[in-house]
């Protein structure tokens, strides 16, 4: 997978418009519900990207679990909000926000271009394109060796998680 | 001019900005909790590009990001059960309006 085609190009750019563009959607928008989905487009933008990185395994995992889940729960969500069409208002701090964010953009961006990544030599160009890499088998394996504690704390993470949202949702009869 | 690392960095940049712009900005504590989302999002994406441009083969970046992944979920569980909590006890989520803790 070399990145020097005309073809990763045009993908490339035309993923990070889609996933920027309905990210900004995302907070400019009256509608909740039309935020949602446009958060939905921008999950599936990052997808895209995810697997022209080599990342085939994430770009599923991405397609299922914020595709897919999370999307519903967020959708869920939604209907807990009085005014759906024009409930995405603004706080008293908006300006104070959008300066903040182009100003930490415009200092991000800096650093990025002025680092000097001690990983990507400027003769290396593409990601590993010598050797293709089978992630998923790889992940696997990491995920069961070198992290496996980590793993099983994930589970319980998981468990916890689950176990709390369904008693804070619990309707108490006796209260 | 071909693809590179930094293409992939200024675009995660660009969508954690806008995600830290939306929780900021946003009233409507799902608002807020989307543009988290979206920041989670670009920092997966960080990973995983420096993992394909490190040049040493290896998944460690993927491997993080598949924990990123499962620790936003079990996030958004708990906090969308808090937001349902919310709306049942005050019949609303906008986060200006949720003052109970002020001294």
């Amino acid at each position: 997978m070399a990145f020097d085609n005309l073809f990763s190009e045009i993908v490339f750019w035309a993923l990070a418009v889609v996933t920027i563009g309905s990210a900004a959607l995302v907070v400019h928008l009256r509608s909740i519900f039309r935020a949602a989905l446009m958060l939905v487009v921008s999950f599936l933008g990052i997808a895209g990207i995810f697997a022209m990185v080599n990342a085939e395994f994430l770009a599923v995992v991405q397609v299922l679990v914020y595709g897919g889940g999370i999307a519903v729960l967020v959708i869920f969500a939604v209907m807990m909000t009085r005014d759906v069409d024009t409930g995405n208002r603004s706080t008293a701090v908006q300006p104070v926000a959008l300066v903040m964010g182009v100003a930490l953009l415009a200092a991000l961006a800096y650093s990025i271009v002025q680092a000097e990544w001690a990983l990507l030599p400027d003769s290396l160009p593409a990601p590993i394109a010598t050797v293709f890499v089978e992630t998923p088998t790889q992940l696997g394996r990491l995920l069961l060796s070198d992290y496996v504690l980590a793993f099983e704390v994930a589970g319980v993470l998981l468990l916890a998680a689950v176990i709390g949202a369904l008693s804070l949702v619990r309707e108490r009869r006796d209260a | 001019m071909t693809l590179q690392l930094l293409h992939f960095q200024i675009l995660s940049a660009a969508i954690f900005c806008i995600g830290l712009y939306g929780v900021l900005a946003r009233r409507s504590a799902v608002l807020v909790l989307m543009s988290i989302e979206l920041m989670l999002n670009a920092v997966n994406l960080q990973l995983v590009a420096f993992g394909a441009y490190s040049g040493f083969g290896t998944s460690t970046g993927q491997v993080i990001a598949v924990f990123v992944i499962t620790i936003a979920a079990a996030e958004v569980g708990l906090a969308l059960a808090i937001v349902m909590r919310l709306f049942r006890s005050r019949g609303g989520v906008n986060l200006d309006e949720i003052d109970v803790m002020r001294g």
